[in-house]
């Protein structure tokens, strides 16, 4: 049946359906994926708490689930969280305000 | 600081959940059937345990009452401050005492409750069990010993009889903790991990055990066991100068106020299937019931506390209660499984004693 709309919560559960198209390359990713985000030189936690900013940068809805459950799982709380959801959102405000000096020198040059 | 109670208990309110068929209902309901949650019966038996079967007996736990302090949202007891009538008798603890004297391959005994130490007879039988050389575990919620002048020379009582205390700690900050427990319960609990400390427990050399269990506060599975006890030593240091020795992880079940929980907040459904989709194997040996035998209040037989709560009683008719006790069928019974079962194999398992597969 066609959907109505692009997201859904169910998609997420079917991540592991990618591979019916290309099983070498999914496969693959799949176990990439989870060697990352095991216990390295950064703990889980941490890692999770990285994917949560990420998945706030990009705007993911699939992650920004995936991952809030993550840090609840791996002891992160609530502030932890948080800030690091204002770590995604001032490198990205940042990125914008950076681009300031582009319009500063941009400026001085036209005008006297 | 006196503690807020979240609610009452199910049994108080009148909930239909305090009726354990009904919580076997919502387990076993046909549409989740049909949505593809397996029979764990079935799992186990695909994993080579066509009976799953009892090792042994070398845990004795027993539940010697439902009275609490606390009324915490997700107990599995449904224990509270109304739940006074469910006390286990002086009779049934001397039974309790005869079959530990009896049976040498009981080496824990495992007091858990409610609030144990609300008991009259607790501090006598732990002396008992004591007398008798075996290792005696008290699973304490931490605010019954500031709760009332009366339990405030615990932390001594214990480290006299050298008791194990266990303790539920749900996280090191208020609100996790608050949310889960009560208003005041995180405040009382840091009191009283300090008393224990001051009375030797969790330090060096001492040999008096202090083990904290956290158990998630919502509807998610614990992470790593070993990750998490490293936070949990470094934060209770850092802020308060608590000692610990072990954290347990311990998987929210789905029954009784939990299970109201899921229900209520709409996450039934995924919590089952994140416990379905963790299903491992590989924890299978080694879970609680296989080596524990549970005892209620009132001297029935269980394979752990989790049964008990949903008065799954254990297989072996002609030895279901304290006064039919029968060591030869209990030794190596068939366990009694349901829907609820996959909180202990989820990810790296879970029991009484922490993870298993980790």
């Amino acid at each position: 049946m066609e959907k109505e709309h692009y997201f859904s919560k169910d998609e997420l559960k079917r991540f592991g359906d990618i591979r019916e198209f290309q099983k070498t390359l999914g496969d693959k990713f799949f176990n990439w994926y989870g060697e990352v985000m095991k216990d390295g030189a950064l703990s889980a936690r941490e890692k999770a708490l990285i994917a949560l900013a990420v998945a706030h940068a990009i705007q993911c809805p699939y992650c920004i689930d995936a991952y809030s459950s993550g840090c609840l799982q791996h002891g992160a709380d609530e502030e932890q969280m948080m800030e690091a959801v204002h770590v995604a959102a001032a490198i990205r405000a940042g990125t914008s305000l950076v681009y300031g000096v582009q319009m500063m020198d941009h400026v001085k040059k036209l005008t006297m | 600081m006196s503690i807020h109670q979240k609610s009452k208990s199910l049994a108080a309110r009148g909930s239909e959940l305090s009726e354990t068929f009904i919580q076997l209902e919502v387990l076993n309901s046909k549409d989740l059937m049909d949505e593809g949650f397996p029979l764990f019966a079935n799992k186990v038996a695909e994993a080579g345990f066509s009976p799953l079967c009892a090792t042994g007996i070398e845990i004795f736990q027993i539940n010697i009452g439902k009275l609490c302090n606390q009324t915490c949202s997700h107990c599995h007891v449904d224990a509270g401050p109304d739940r006074k009538e469910e006390q286990m008798s002086k009779t049934h603890l001397e039974k309790c005492l005869e079959i530990i004297a009896a049976n040498p391959e009981i080496h824990t005994v495992d007091i858990t409750g409610g609030a144990p130490e609300m008991n009259a007879s607790f501090r006598w039988f732990v002396e008992e069990v004591s007398r008798l050389g075996r290792k005696v575990i008290d699973r304490c919620n931490l605010t019954i010993i500031v709760a009332n002048k009366k339990y405030h020379d615990l932390p001594a009582f214990f480290a006299k009889h050298k008791v194990n205390v266990v303790s539920s700690l749900p996280y090191f900050s208020k609100v996790r903790t608050d949310a889960q427990r009560g208003d005041g319960v995180f405040e009382d609990s840091i009191k009283a991990l300090q008393m224990l400390n001051e009375a030797g427990y969790g330090q060096e050399g001492t040999g008096l055990e202090l083990d904290l269990v956290y158990n998630p506060s919502g509807a998610f599975l614990p992470g790593s066991q070993r990750s998490l006890e490293e936070q949990f030593k470094q934060q209770l240091l850092k802020r308060y100068g608590i000692v610990f020795n072990k954290l347990f992880c311990i998987t929210n079940l789905p029954i009784s106020r939990f299970l109201e929980y899921l229900l209520e907040s709409n996450n039934y459904e995924a919590y089952m299937q994140t416990l379905v989709e963790a299903y491992n194997p590989a924890t299978i040996s080694g879970l609680m019931c296989r080596n524990t035998l549970s005892v209620s209040w009132d001297g029935y037989l269980y394979d752990c506390d989790f049964n008990q709560m949903l008065d799954l009683k254990v297989k072996p008719r002609n030895s279901r209660h304290l006064d039919d006790f029968d060591l030869s069928s209990l030794r190596n019974r068939e366990i009694v499984l349901n829907q609820h079962c996959y909180g202990c194999t989820a990810g790296a398992g879970s029991s009484c004693g922490g993870t298993l597969a980790e």
